[in-house]
Protein backbone atom coordinates (compact mmCIF):
# COMPACT_ATOMS: atom_id res chain seq x y z
CA UNK A 1 0.00 0.00 0.00
CA UNK A 2 1.68 3.43 -1.04
CA UNK A 3 0.47 5.50 2.05
CA UNK A 4 2.42 8.59 0.92
CA UNK A 5 0.24 8.71 -2.10
CA UNK A 6 -2.67 8.38 -0.29
CA UNK A 7 -2.02 10.90 2.02
CA UNK A 8 -0.34 12.80 -0.83
CA UNK A 9 -3.32 13.02 -2.65
CA UNK A 10 -5.78 13.44 -0.29
CA UNK A 11 -3.56 16.07 1.44
CA UNK A 12 -3.46 18.05 -2.13
CA UNK A 13 -7.99 17.43 -2.72
CA UNK A 14 -8.01 18.90 0.85
CA UNK A 15 -6.25 22.01 -0.20
CA UNK A 16 -7.94 22.53 -3.00
CA UNK A 17 -11.37 22.69 -0.99
CA UNK A 18 -9.56 25.07 1.25
CA UNK A 19 -9.50 27.36 -1.10
CA UNK A 20 -12.59 26.87 -2.55
CA UNK A 21 -14.44 26.25 0.81
CA UNK A 22 -15.68 29.70 0.92
CA UNK A 23 -17.87 29.28 -2.35
CA UNK A 24 -18.54 25.76 -2.18
CA UNK A 25 -20.37 26.79 1.01
CA UNK A 26 -22.04 30.13 0.38
CA UNK A 27 -23.92 29.12 -2.14
CA UNK A 28 -25.46 25.55 -0.61
CA UNK A 29 -25.95 27.50 2.62
CA UNK A 30 -27.91 30.46 0.87
CA UNK A 31 -30.12 28.09 -1.23
CA UNK A 32 -30.79 26.03 2.40
CA UNK A 33 -31.98 29.06 3.64
CA UNK A 34 -33.87 30.05 1.16
CA UNK A 35 -35.90 26.84 1.27
CA UNK A 36 -36.59 27.53 5.00
CA UNK A 37 -37.88 31.04 4.12
CA UNK A 38 -40.43 29.50 1.51
CA UNK A 39 -40.61 26.18 2.24
CA UNK A 40 -40.35 26.38 6.31
CA UNK A 41 -41.86 29.78 7.16
CA UNK A 42 -43.86 31.23 4.26
CA UNK A 43 -45.75 27.94 2.89
CA UNK A 44 -44.89 25.55 5.73
CA UNK A 45 -47.45 27.28 8.51
CA UNK A 46 -49.67 25.88 6.29
CA UNK A 47 -49.10 22.97 5.38
CA UNK A 48 -50.51 20.48 8.52
CA UNK A 49 -47.83 18.51 10.41
CA UNK A 50 -46.68 15.30 8.96
CA UNK A 51 -46.10 12.05 11.19
CA UNK A 52 -45.90 14.96 13.93
CA UNK A 53 -42.92 16.70 12.48
CA UNK A 54 -43.77 20.20 11.26
CA UNK A 55 -43.48 20.69 7.65
CA UNK A 56 -40.00 23.28 8.19
CA UNK A 57 -38.60 20.17 9.92
CA UNK A 58 -39.91 17.53 8.12
CA UNK A 59 -37.63 19.20 5.20
CA UNK A 60 -34.55 18.81 6.79
CA UNK A 61 -33.05 15.91 6.16
CA UNK A 62 -34.33 16.13 2.29
CA UNK A 63 -32.54 19.15 2.27
CA UNK A 64 -29.05 17.79 3.83
CA UNK A 65 -29.28 15.08 1.08
CA UNK A 66 -29.71 17.47 -1.82
CA UNK A 67 -26.61 19.26 -1.03
CA UNK A 68 -24.87 16.31 -0.07
CA UNK A 69 -25.60 14.34 -3.10
CA UNK A 70 -24.59 17.14 -5.51
CA UNK A 71 -21.78 18.21 -3.37
CA UNK A 72 -20.40 15.11 -3.61
CA UNK A 73 -20.97 14.49 -7.32
CA UNK A 74 -19.59 17.50 -8.03
CA UNK A 75 -16.28 17.75 -6.03
CA UNK A 76 -15.47 13.86 -6.96
CA UNK A 77 -16.40 14.18 -10.33
CA UNK A 78 -14.25 18.02 -11.13
CA UNK A 79 -11.68 16.53 -8.88
CA UNK A 80 -10.74 13.73 -11.45
CA UNK A 81 -11.87 15.62 -14.57
CA UNK A 82 -9.52 18.19 -14.14
CA UNK A 83 -6.34 16.59 -14.37
CA UNK A 84 -7.55 15.15 -17.36
CA UNK A 85 -8.60 18.30 -19.13
CA UNK A 86 -5.31 19.61 -17.79
CA UNK A 87 -2.86 17.21 -18.22
CA UNK A 88 -1.50 16.64 -15.00
CA UNK A 89 -3.00 13.26 -15.25
CA UNK A 90 0.28 12.17 -16.89
CA UNK A 91 2.05 12.15 -13.31
CA UNK A 92 -0.77 10.15 -11.73
CA UNK A 93 -0.87 7.44 -14.19
CA UNK A 94 2.75 7.29 -13.99
CA UNK A 95 3.17 6.85 -10.74
CA UNK A 96 3.58 3.92 -8.33
CA UNK A 97 -0.02 3.71 -7.08
CA UNK A 98 -2.84 1.31 -7.27
CA UNK A 99 -6.60 1.72 -8.60
CA UNK A 100 -7.90 1.35 -5.04
CA UNK A 101 -5.00 3.67 -4.16
CA UNK A 102 -6.17 6.64 -6.20
CA UNK A 103 -9.64 5.56 -5.38
CA UNK A 104 -9.79 5.54 -1.92
CA UNK A 105 -8.18 9.38 -2.02
CA UNK A 106 -9.91 11.10 -4.55
CA UNK A 107 -13.04 9.71 -3.77
CA UNK A 108 -12.32 9.76 0.21
CA UNK A 109 -11.40 13.61 0.00
CA UNK A 110 -14.55 14.26 -2.10
CA UNK A 111 -16.80 12.67 0.40
CA UNK A 112 -14.85 14.33 3.53
CA UNK A 113 -15.53 17.85 1.98
CA UNK A 114 -19.26 17.24 0.67
CA UNK A 115 -19.82 15.68 4.79
CA UNK A 116 -18.31 18.30 6.19
CA UNK A 117 -20.94 20.64 4.49
CA UNK A 118 -23.81 18.56 5.26
CA UNK A 119 -22.87 19.34 8.70
CA UNK A 120 -22.84 23.07 8.19
CA UNK A 121 -26.35 22.83 6.28
CA UNK A 122 -27.41 20.73 9.13
CA UNK A 123 -26.45 23.22 11.44
CA UNK A 124 -27.96 26.45 9.70
CA UNK A 125 -30.89 24.52 9.65
CA UNK A 126 -31.17 24.55 13.18
CA UNK A 127 -31.16 27.93 13.19
CA UNK A 128 -34.54 27.84 11.25
CA UNK A 129 -36.30 24.74 13.21
CA UNK A 130 -35.72 23.03 16.24
CA UNK A 131 -33.82 19.84 15.53
CA UNK A 132 -34.18 16.38 16.80
CA UNK A 133 -31.89 13.87 15.93
CA UNK A 134 -33.41 10.37 17.36
CA UNK A 135 -30.89 7.89 16.26
CA UNK A 136 -27.34 9.96 15.60
CA UNK A 137 -25.25 6.79 14.89
CA UNK A 138 -27.45 6.13 12.24
CA UNK A 139 -27.90 9.31 11.13
CA UNK A 140 -23.70 9.59 10.74
CA UNK A 141 -24.19 6.28 9.06
CA UNK A 142 -26.28 7.11 5.94
CA UNK A 143 -24.10 10.55 6.02
CA UNK A 144 -21.14 8.90 5.26
CA UNK A 145 -22.31 6.27 3.00
CA UNK A 146 -23.98 8.46 0.70
CA UNK A 147 -21.30 10.56 0.40
CA UNK A 148 -19.20 7.95 -0.11
CA UNK A 149 -21.62 6.18 -2.67
CA UNK A 150 -22.19 9.65 -4.84
CA UNK A 151 -18.23 10.81 -4.46
CA UNK A 152 -17.90 7.40 -6.45
CA UNK A 153 -20.81 8.33 -8.94
CA UNK A 154 -19.09 11.33 -9.43
CA UNK A 155 -15.43 10.01 -10.14
CA UNK A 156 -17.12 8.09 -12.32
CA UNK A 157 -18.31 10.66 -14.34
CA UNK A 158 -15.22 12.94 -14.24
CA UNK A 159 -13.90 9.56 -15.88
CA UNK A 160 -16.36 9.65 -18.33
CA UNK A 161 -16.91 12.78 -19.47
CA UNK A 162 -14.56 14.24 -22.02
CA UNK A 163 -16.14 18.09 -21.86
CA UNK A 164 -17.09 20.56 -19.54
CA UNK A 165 -20.67 19.97 -20.87
CA UNK A 166 -21.10 16.65 -20.11
CA UNK A 167 -19.36 17.03 -16.37
CA UNK A 168 -22.25 19.83 -15.50
CA UNK A 169 -24.95 17.83 -17.59
CA UNK A 170 -25.14 14.82 -16.08
CA UNK A 171 -25.83 16.22 -12.46
CA UNK A 172 -28.22 18.55 -13.76
CA UNK A 173 -30.17 16.68 -15.92
CA UNK A 174 -30.51 13.20 -14.22
CA UNK A 175 -29.53 13.70 -10.06
CA UNK A 176 -31.48 16.92 -9.35
CA UNK A 177 -34.79 15.28 -10.80
CA UNK A 178 -34.15 12.26 -9.04
CA UNK A 179 -33.68 14.39 -5.66
CA UNK A 180 -36.83 16.33 -6.15
CA UNK A 181 -38.86 13.55 -6.56
CA UNK A 182 -37.14 11.22 -4.04
CA UNK A 183 -39.49 12.79 -1.12
CA UNK A 184 -37.06 15.70 0.38
CA UNK A 185 -40.21 17.52 0.18
CA UNK A 186 -43.24 15.48 0.84
CA UNK A 187 -43.35 11.86 2.28
CA UNK A 188 -44.44 8.98 -0.36
CA UNK A 189 -47.85 8.18 0.73
CA UNK A 190 -48.93 11.61 -0.04
CA UNK A 191 -48.67 10.79 -4.11
CA UNK A 192 -51.11 9.03 -5.88
CA UNK A 193 -50.83 5.21 -5.51
CA UNK A 194 -49.18 5.00 -9.23
CA UNK A 195 -46.61 7.26 -8.53
CA UNK A 196 -45.70 5.49 -5.10
CA UNK A 197 -44.95 2.52 -7.38
CA UNK A 198 -42.91 4.68 -9.50
CA UNK A 199 -41.24 6.53 -6.91
CA UNK A 200 -39.57 3.53 -5.83
CA UNK A 201 -37.56 2.85 -8.40
CA UNK A 202 -35.64 6.41 -7.80
CA UNK A 203 -32.63 5.09 -5.24
CA UNK A 204 -32.65 8.33 -3.63
CA UNK A 205 -36.25 7.57 -2.24
CA UNK A 206 -34.87 4.97 0.18
CA UNK A 207 -31.30 7.58 1.16
CA UNK A 208 -33.66 10.53 1.89
CA UNK A 209 -35.87 7.78 3.87
CA UNK A 210 -33.40 6.17 5.88
CA UNK A 211 -31.53 9.50 6.17
CA UNK A 212 -35.14 11.00 7.98
CA UNK A 213 -35.95 8.21 9.75
CA UNK A 214 -32.20 8.72 11.96
CA UNK A 215 -33.83 12.08 12.72
CA UNK A 216 -37.31 11.44 13.44
CA UNK A 217 -37.93 8.11 13.67
CA UNK A 218 -40.21 8.17 10.36
CA UNK A 219 -39.76 6.67 7.39
CA UNK A 220 -41.11 5.83 3.82
CA UNK A 221 -40.00 2.48 3.47
CA UNK A 222 -38.38 0.27 6.03
CA UNK A 223 -34.88 1.51 7.33
CA UNK A 224 -33.32 -2.33 6.85
CA UNK A 225 -34.33 -1.84 2.85
CA UNK A 226 -33.36 1.85 2.82
CA UNK A 227 -29.77 0.48 4.29
CA UNK A 228 -29.75 -2.16 1.65
CA UNK A 229 -30.56 -0.25 -1.23
CA UNK A 230 -27.75 2.49 -0.49
CA UNK A 231 -25.32 -0.27 0.37
CA UNK A 232 -26.22 -1.90 -2.83
CA UNK A 233 -25.69 1.57 -4.90
CA UNK A 234 -22.11 1.43 -3.01
CA UNK A 235 -21.92 -1.66 -4.01
CA UNK A 236 -22.51 -1.08 -7.57
CA UNK A 237 -20.42 2.41 -7.76
CA UNK A 238 -17.45 0.10 -6.94
CA UNK A 239 -17.76 -2.40 -9.42
CA UNK A 240 -17.97 0.17 -11.92
CA UNK A 241 -15.47 1.72 -11.00
CA UNK A 242 -12.76 -1.84 -10.51
CA UNK A 243 -14.44 -2.18 -14.11
CA UNK A 244 -13.33 1.14 -15.34
CA UNK A 245 -9.79 0.81 -13.99
CA UNK A 246 -9.34 -2.72 -15.47
CA UNK A 247 -9.92 -1.75 -18.69
CA UNK A 248 -8.41 1.41 -18.44
CA UNK A 249 -11.49 2.99 -19.77
CA UNK A 250 -11.07 7.09 -21.06
CA UNK A 251 -7.90 7.30 -18.32
CA UNK A 252 -5.15 5.56 -20.71
CA UNK A 253 -4.89 5.47 -24.71
CA UNK B 1 27.38 -2.64 -19.13
CA UNK B 2 24.45 -3.26 -17.15
CA UNK B 3 21.44 -2.68 -18.82
CA UNK B 4 18.63 -0.70 -16.88
CA UNK B 5 15.36 -0.75 -19.50
CA UNK B 6 15.20 -3.20 -22.06
CA UNK B 7 12.52 -3.10 -24.30
CA UNK B 8 11.32 -5.95 -26.57
CA UNK B 9 9.26 -6.42 -29.34
CA UNK B 10 7.08 -3.46 -28.53
CA UNK B 11 4.22 -2.19 -30.69
CA UNK B 12 1.74 0.23 -29.73
CA UNK B 13 -1.73 0.75 -32.05
CA UNK B 14 -3.98 3.58 -31.07
CA UNK B 15 -7.52 3.18 -30.76
CA UNK B 16 -7.72 5.19 -34.03
CA UNK B 17 -5.74 2.52 -35.27
CA UNK B 18 -2.93 4.02 -36.30
CA UNK B 19 0.80 2.33 -35.39
CA UNK B 20 3.26 4.51 -33.53
CA UNK B 21 5.26 1.96 -32.99
CA UNK B 22 6.87 -1.04 -35.00
CA UNK B 23 8.30 -4.16 -32.49
CA UNK B 24 10.69 -1.77 -31.21
CA UNK B 25 13.79 -3.51 -29.24
CA UNK B 26 16.02 -1.24 -27.00
CA UNK B 27 18.13 -1.47 -24.23
CA UNK B 28 19.65 1.41 -21.87
CA UNK B 29 22.37 1.51 -20.40
CA UNK B 30 22.85 1.88 -16.51
CA UNK B 31 24.30 5.11 -15.94
CA UNK B 32 24.31 6.18 -19.41
CA UNK B 33 22.49 9.73 -21.21
CA UNK B 34 21.09 8.65 -23.97
CA UNK B 35 19.27 10.56 -26.71
CA UNK B 36 16.68 9.43 -28.50
CA UNK B 37 16.43 11.73 -31.94
CA UNK B 38 13.83 11.31 -34.40
CA UNK B 39 11.54 14.28 -36.39
CA UNK B 40 8.32 14.95 -34.95
CA UNK B 41 5.63 12.13 -35.21
CA UNK B 42 8.12 9.30 -34.96
CA UNK B 43 7.16 8.14 -31.68
CA UNK B 44 9.16 9.38 -29.21
CA UNK B 45 6.82 10.50 -26.87
CA UNK B 46 4.82 6.81 -27.50
CA UNK B 47 7.88 5.32 -26.69
CA UNK B 48 8.67 7.18 -23.62
CA UNK B 49 5.10 7.42 -21.98
CA UNK B 50 4.72 3.40 -23.07
CA UNK B 51 7.59 3.10 -20.31
CA UNK B 52 6.31 5.42 -17.87
CA UNK B 53 3.18 3.54 -17.64
CA UNK B 54 1.32 6.65 -18.93
CA UNK B 55 0.24 4.56 -22.74
CA UNK B 56 -0.49 0.78 -23.16
CA UNK B 57 1.70 -1.46 -24.67
CA UNK B 58 -0.21 -3.14 -27.72
CA UNK B 59 2.61 -6.04 -27.73
CA UNK B 60 5.69 -6.55 -26.54
CA UNK B 61 7.42 -6.61 -23.04
CA UNK B 62 9.45 -3.56 -21.08
CA UNK B 63 11.64 -4.28 -17.90
CA UNK B 64 12.62 -1.66 -15.95
CA UNK B 65 15.50 -2.73 -12.97
CA UNK B 66 14.47 -6.18 -14.12
CA UNK B 67 10.68 -5.08 -12.93
CA UNK B 68 8.25 -5.70 -15.64
CA UNK B 69 5.90 -2.78 -16.23
CA UNK B 70 2.67 -4.18 -16.18
CA UNK B 71 3.22 -7.22 -13.54
CA UNK B 72 5.82 -5.41 -11.17
CA UNK B 73 4.44 -1.72 -11.95
CA UNK B 74 5.54 -0.36 -8.03
CA UNK B 75 8.69 -1.57 -8.02
CA UNK B 76 9.59 -0.13 -11.86
CA UNK B 77 7.87 3.27 -11.90
CA UNK B 78 9.35 4.35 -8.29
CA UNK B 79 12.82 4.42 -10.46
CA UNK B 80 11.75 6.59 -13.27
CA UNK B 81 11.24 10.40 -13.60
CA UNK B 82 9.15 12.21 -15.94
CA UNK B 83 9.48 15.46 -17.61
CA UNK B 84 6.44 15.65 -20.24
CA UNK B 85 6.89 17.64 -23.46
CA UNK B 86 4.27 19.55 -22.28
CA UNK B 87 4.32 21.75 -19.89
CA UNK B 88 1.51 20.41 -17.63
CA UNK B 89 1.00 22.23 -14.47
CA UNK B 90 -1.25 22.80 -11.70
CA UNK B 91 -2.05 26.73 -10.90
CA UNK B 92 -2.97 27.64 -8.03
CA UNK B 93 -0.64 25.26 -6.16
CA UNK B 94 3.02 26.68 -4.31
CA UNK B 95 5.64 25.84 -6.21
CA UNK B 96 7.09 23.85 -3.05
CA UNK B 97 3.10 21.98 -2.21
CA UNK B 98 3.62 20.69 -6.35
CA UNK B 99 6.99 19.30 -5.82
CA UNK B 100 6.31 17.99 -2.54
CA UNK B 101 3.39 16.23 -3.88
CA UNK B 102 4.66 14.26 -6.30
CA UNK B 103 7.69 13.04 -3.98
CA UNK B 104 4.49 11.68 -1.94
CA UNK B 105 3.03 10.14 -4.61
CA UNK B 106 5.73 8.44 -6.03
CA UNK B 107 5.59 6.50 -2.43
CA UNK B 108 8.32 8.54 -0.41
CA UNK B 109 8.49 10.02 3.10
CA UNK B 110 8.53 13.27 3.73
CA UNK B 111 12.10 14.88 3.17
CA UNK B 112 12.48 18.73 3.40
CA UNK B 113 15.96 18.57 3.07
CA UNK B 114 16.01 16.88 -0.50
CA UNK B 115 12.79 19.03 -1.74
CA UNK B 116 15.19 22.05 -0.76
CA UNK B 117 18.22 20.87 -2.40
CA UNK B 118 16.08 20.06 -5.74
CA UNK B 119 14.63 23.54 -5.56
CA UNK B 120 18.04 25.50 -5.60
CA UNK B 121 19.46 23.64 -7.93
CA UNK B 122 16.81 24.32 -10.31
CA UNK B 123 16.90 27.84 -9.51
CA UNK B 124 13.90 27.87 -8.04
CA UNK B 125 14.07 28.06 -4.62
CA UNK B 126 13.34 32.08 -4.27
CA UNK B 127 9.96 31.03 -5.35
CA UNK B 128 8.88 27.81 -3.52
CA UNK B 129 6.16 30.08 -2.07
CA UNK B 130 5.04 31.40 -5.69
CA UNK B 131 1.93 29.70 -7.19
CA UNK B 132 2.55 28.23 -10.38
CA UNK B 133 0.64 30.23 -11.99
CA UNK B 134 2.98 32.93 -11.83
CA UNK B 135 5.87 31.43 -13.03
CA UNK B 136 7.95 32.19 -16.56
CA UNK B 137 7.79 29.01 -19.30
CA UNK B 138 11.37 28.54 -18.53
CA UNK B 139 10.34 28.49 -15.03
CA UNK B 140 7.69 26.12 -15.38
CA UNK B 141 9.98 23.56 -17.30
CA UNK B 142 12.45 23.74 -14.79
CA UNK B 143 9.76 22.98 -11.81
CA UNK B 144 8.80 19.62 -13.88
CA UNK B 145 12.01 18.27 -13.78
CA UNK B 146 12.24 19.67 -9.84
CA UNK B 147 8.77 17.17 -9.73
CA UNK B 148 10.48 14.39 -11.40
CA UNK B 149 13.66 14.43 -9.39
CA UNK B 150 11.51 15.11 -6.23
CA UNK B 151 11.67 11.11 -5.46
CA UNK B 152 15.23 10.81 -5.99
CA UNK B 153 14.45 9.09 -9.17
CA UNK B 154 17.69 6.61 -10.67
CA UNK B 155 16.24 7.12 -14.00
CA UNK B 156 15.10 10.31 -15.68
CA UNK B 157 13.09 11.07 -18.81
CA UNK B 158 13.43 14.26 -20.43
CA UNK B 159 10.78 14.08 -23.42
CA UNK B 160 11.82 17.10 -25.59
CA UNK B 161 13.35 19.43 -22.64
CA UNK B 162 14.87 21.83 -25.20
CA UNK B 163 11.99 22.62 -27.21
CA UNK B 164 11.10 26.03 -27.51
CA UNK B 165 13.63 26.85 -24.61
CA UNK B 166 16.55 30.30 -24.95
CA UNK B 167 19.82 29.36 -24.75
CA UNK B 168 20.52 30.24 -21.92
CA UNK B 169 18.27 27.27 -20.15
CA UNK B 170 19.10 25.02 -22.71
CA UNK B 171 23.03 25.37 -21.37
CA UNK B 172 21.75 25.04 -17.96
CA UNK B 173 19.61 22.30 -18.54
CA UNK B 174 22.69 20.37 -20.50
CA UNK B 175 24.43 21.05 -17.50
CA UNK B 176 22.06 19.83 -15.06
CA UNK B 177 21.56 16.58 -17.08
CA UNK B 178 25.51 16.31 -16.82
CA UNK B 179 25.49 16.38 -13.24
CA UNK B 180 22.53 14.00 -12.52
CA UNK B 181 24.24 11.47 -14.61
CA UNK B 182 27.89 12.19 -12.63
CA UNK B 183 25.37 11.17 -9.28
CA UNK B 184 24.64 7.68 -11.74
CA UNK B 185 21.13 8.42 -12.47
CA UNK B 186 20.69 7.12 -15.57
CA UNK B 187 19.26 9.96 -18.43
CA UNK B 188 17.09 9.54 -21.45
CA UNK B 189 15.86 12.52 -23.64
CA UNK B 190 14.08 12.79 -26.78
CA UNK B 191 15.13 15.52 -29.23
CA UNK B 192 14.81 16.21 -32.81
CA UNK B 193 17.79 18.80 -32.79
CA UNK B 194 21.05 16.52 -34.23
CA UNK B 195 23.20 18.91 -32.08
CA UNK B 196 21.72 18.36 -28.71
CA UNK B 197 22.15 14.48 -29.34
CA UNK B 198 25.73 15.49 -30.28
CA UNK B 199 26.17 17.98 -27.55
CA UNK B 200 25.00 15.62 -24.85
CA UNK B 201 24.63 11.96 -25.45
CA UNK B 202 26.71 8.81 -24.52
CA UNK B 203 24.81 6.94 -26.96
CA UNK B 204 22.26 7.67 -29.47
CA UNK B 205 19.02 6.16 -30.60
CA UNK B 206 16.98 6.97 -34.08
CA UNK B 207 13.33 6.14 -34.41
CA UNK B 208 11.50 7.31 -37.63
CA UNK B 209 8.23 6.69 -38.31
CA UNK B 210 7.72 3.72 -34.57
CA UNK B 211 10.78 2.28 -35.68
CA UNK B 212 14.10 2.11 -34.34
CA UNK B 213 16.46 3.12 -37.07
CA UNK B 214 19.69 2.41 -35.39
CA UNK B 215 21.23 2.59 -32.01
CA UNK B 216 24.90 3.89 -32.13
CA UNK B 217 27.62 5.53 -29.62
CA UNK B 218 27.79 8.86 -30.32
CA UNK B 219 30.92 9.43 -31.80
CA UNK B 220 30.03 6.42 -34.35
CA UNK B 221 27.07 8.10 -35.30
CA UNK B 222 28.46 11.61 -35.64
CA UNK B 223 30.98 10.56 -38.20
CA UNK B 224 28.33 8.39 -39.94
CA UNK B 225 25.35 11.11 -40.01
CA UNK B 226 27.48 14.27 -39.74
CA UNK B 227 28.59 14.73 -43.37
CA UNK B 228 29.17 18.19 -44.59
CA UNK B 229 29.92 19.43 -48.30
CA UNK B 230 31.90 22.10 -49.91
CA UNK B 231 31.07 23.40 -53.10
CA UNK B 232 33.20 25.50 -55.18
CA UNK B 233 32.24 27.75 -57.88
CA UNK B 234 35.28 27.51 -60.63
CA UNK B 235 36.30 30.34 -62.35
CA UNK B 236 36.87 28.18 -65.73
CA UNK B 237 35.53 25.36 -66.31
CA UNK B 238 37.89 21.87 -65.61
CA UNK B 239 37.76 18.50 -67.98
CA UNK B 240 38.73 16.43 -65.11
CA UNK B 241 39.90 16.44 -61.77
CA UNK B 242 43.78 16.86 -61.58
CA UNK B 243 45.63 13.34 -60.02
CA UNK B 244 46.96 15.27 -57.72
CA UNK B 245 43.71 15.39 -56.01
CA UNK B 246 43.24 12.69 -56.16
CA UNK B 247 43.19 11.56 -52.69
CA UNK B 248 40.39 14.22 -52.26
CA UNK B 249 37.84 12.33 -53.54
CA UNK B 250 35.96 15.13 -55.38
CA UNK B 251 33.22 15.43 -57.36
CA UNK B 252 33.12 17.23 -60.83
CA UNK B 253 29.86 18.64 -62.01
CA UNK B 254 28.89 17.43 -65.73
CA UNK B 255 29.62 20.95 -67.32
CA UNK B 256 33.00 21.23 -65.29
CA UNK B 257 31.87 24.36 -63.38
CA UNK B 258 31.46 23.02 -59.52
CA UNK B 259 33.75 20.84 -57.63
CA UNK B 260 32.32 19.34 -54.80
CA UNK B 261 34.11 18.46 -51.37
CA UNK B 262 32.15 16.31 -49.00
CA UNK B 263 33.89 15.19 -45.43
CA UNK B 264 32.49 14.99 -41.56
CA UNK B 265 32.13 17.16 -39.42
CA UNK B 266 34.20 15.78 -37.04
CA UNK B 267 37.34 18.35 -37.02
CA UNK B 268 38.35 17.96 -40.76
CA UNK B 269 38.68 21.88 -41.45
CA UNK B 270 42.69 21.17 -41.66
CA UNK B 271 41.90 19.12 -44.52
CA UNK B 272 39.62 21.73 -46.20
CA UNK B 273 42.80 24.08 -45.85
CA UNK B 274 45.10 21.58 -47.01
CA UNK B 275 42.49 21.27 -50.21
CA UNK B 276 41.97 24.76 -50.65
CA UNK B 277 46.02 24.73 -50.39
CA UNK B 278 46.61 22.17 -52.73
CA UNK B 279 43.90 23.78 -55.53
CA UNK B 280 45.55 26.53 -55.52
CA UNK B 281 48.98 24.79 -56.24
CA UNK B 282 46.94 23.47 -59.07
CA UNK B 283 46.27 26.50 -60.53
CA UNK B 284 42.47 26.42 -59.94
CA UNK B 285 40.50 29.51 -58.97
CA UNK B 286 37.29 29.50 -57.34
CA UNK B 287 34.59 32.25 -57.48
CA UNK B 288 32.72 31.31 -54.98
CA UNK B 289 32.38 28.72 -52.22
CA UNK B 290 29.83 27.47 -49.66
CA UNK B 291 29.17 24.58 -47.51
CA UNK B 292 26.47 22.40 -46.64
CA UNK B 293 25.41 20.17 -43.70
CA UNK B 294 23.02 17.12 -44.24
CA UNK B 295 20.20 18.23 -42.60
CA UNK B 296 18.31 16.18 -40.30
CA UNK B 297 15.70 15.20 -42.50
CA UNK B 298 17.97 13.87 -45.09
CA UNK B 299 19.81 11.85 -42.80
CA UNK B 300 16.25 9.91 -42.29
CA UNK B 301 15.71 10.00 -45.51
CA UNK B 302 18.86 8.22 -46.50
CA UNK B 303 18.24 6.26 -43.38
CA UNK B 304 14.81 5.05 -44.63
CA UNK B 305 16.30 4.28 -47.78
CA UNK B 306 19.24 2.50 -46.42
CA UNK B 307 17.23 0.39 -44.35
CA UNK B 308 15.17 -0.66 -47.11
N1 LIG C 1 -3.64 9.36 -28.68
C1 LIG C 1 -3.28 9.15 -29.94
N2 LIG C 1 -4.14 8.60 -30.81
C2 LIG C 1 -3.79 8.38 -32.09
N3 LIG C 1 -2.58 8.69 -32.62
C3 LIG C 1 -1.68 9.24 -31.80
C4 LIG C 1 -1.97 9.50 -30.42
N4 LIG C 1 -0.88 10.06 -29.86
C5 LIG C 1 0.05 10.14 -30.83
N5 LIG C 1 -0.42 9.66 -32.01
C6 LIG C 1 0.30 9.57 -33.28
O1 LIG C 1 1.42 8.74 -33.09
C7 LIG C 1 2.53 9.24 -33.80
C8 LIG C 1 3.69 9.40 -32.84
O2 LIG C 1 3.42 10.46 -31.94
P1 LIG C 1 4.45 10.88 -30.85
O3 LIG C 1 4.85 9.68 -30.08
O4 LIG C 1 3.85 12.01 -30.08
O5 LIG C 1 5.68 11.39 -31.72
P2 LIG C 1 6.92 12.30 -31.32
O6 LIG C 1 6.94 12.43 -29.83
O7 LIG C 1 8.10 11.56 -31.85
O8 LIG C 1 6.74 13.61 -31.99
C9 LIG C 1 2.09 10.54 -34.43
O9 LIG C 1 1.79 10.28 -35.79
C10 LIG C 1 0.84 10.92 -33.68
O10 LIG C 1 -0.05 11.60 -34.51
MG1 LIG D 1 6.85 14.09 -28.68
Amino acid sequence: MNIHAIRAIYAFEMARTRRTLLQSIVSPVLSTSLYFVVFGAAIGSRIPEIGGISYGAFIVPGLVMLSLLTQSISNASFGIYFPKFSGTIYELLSAPVSYVEVVVSYVGAAATKSIILGLIILATAGLFVPLQIVHPFWMLLFLVLTAVTFSLLGFIIGIWADNFEKLQLVPLLIITPLTFLGGSFYSIDMLPPFWQTVTLFNPVVYLISGFRWSFYGIADVSVGLSLAMTTAFLAVSLAVVAWIFKTGYRLKN
Amino acid sequence: MQTIISVSNLSKTYASGFQALKGINLDIRHGEIFALLGPNGAGKTTLISTICGIVNPTEGQILVGGHDIVRDYRAARSMIGLVPQELTTDAFETVWATVSFSRGLFGKPPNPDHIEKVLRDLSLWNKKDNKIITLSGGMKRRLLIAKALSHEPQILFLDEPTAGVDVNLRREMWELVRALRATGVTVILTTHYIEEAEEMADRVGVISKGEIMLVEDKAELMRKLGRKQLTLQLEHALAHIPAGLAAYHLDLSADGCELTYTYDSQGERASMVALLGDLDDAGIAFKDLHTTQSSLEDIFVSLVRDGQ
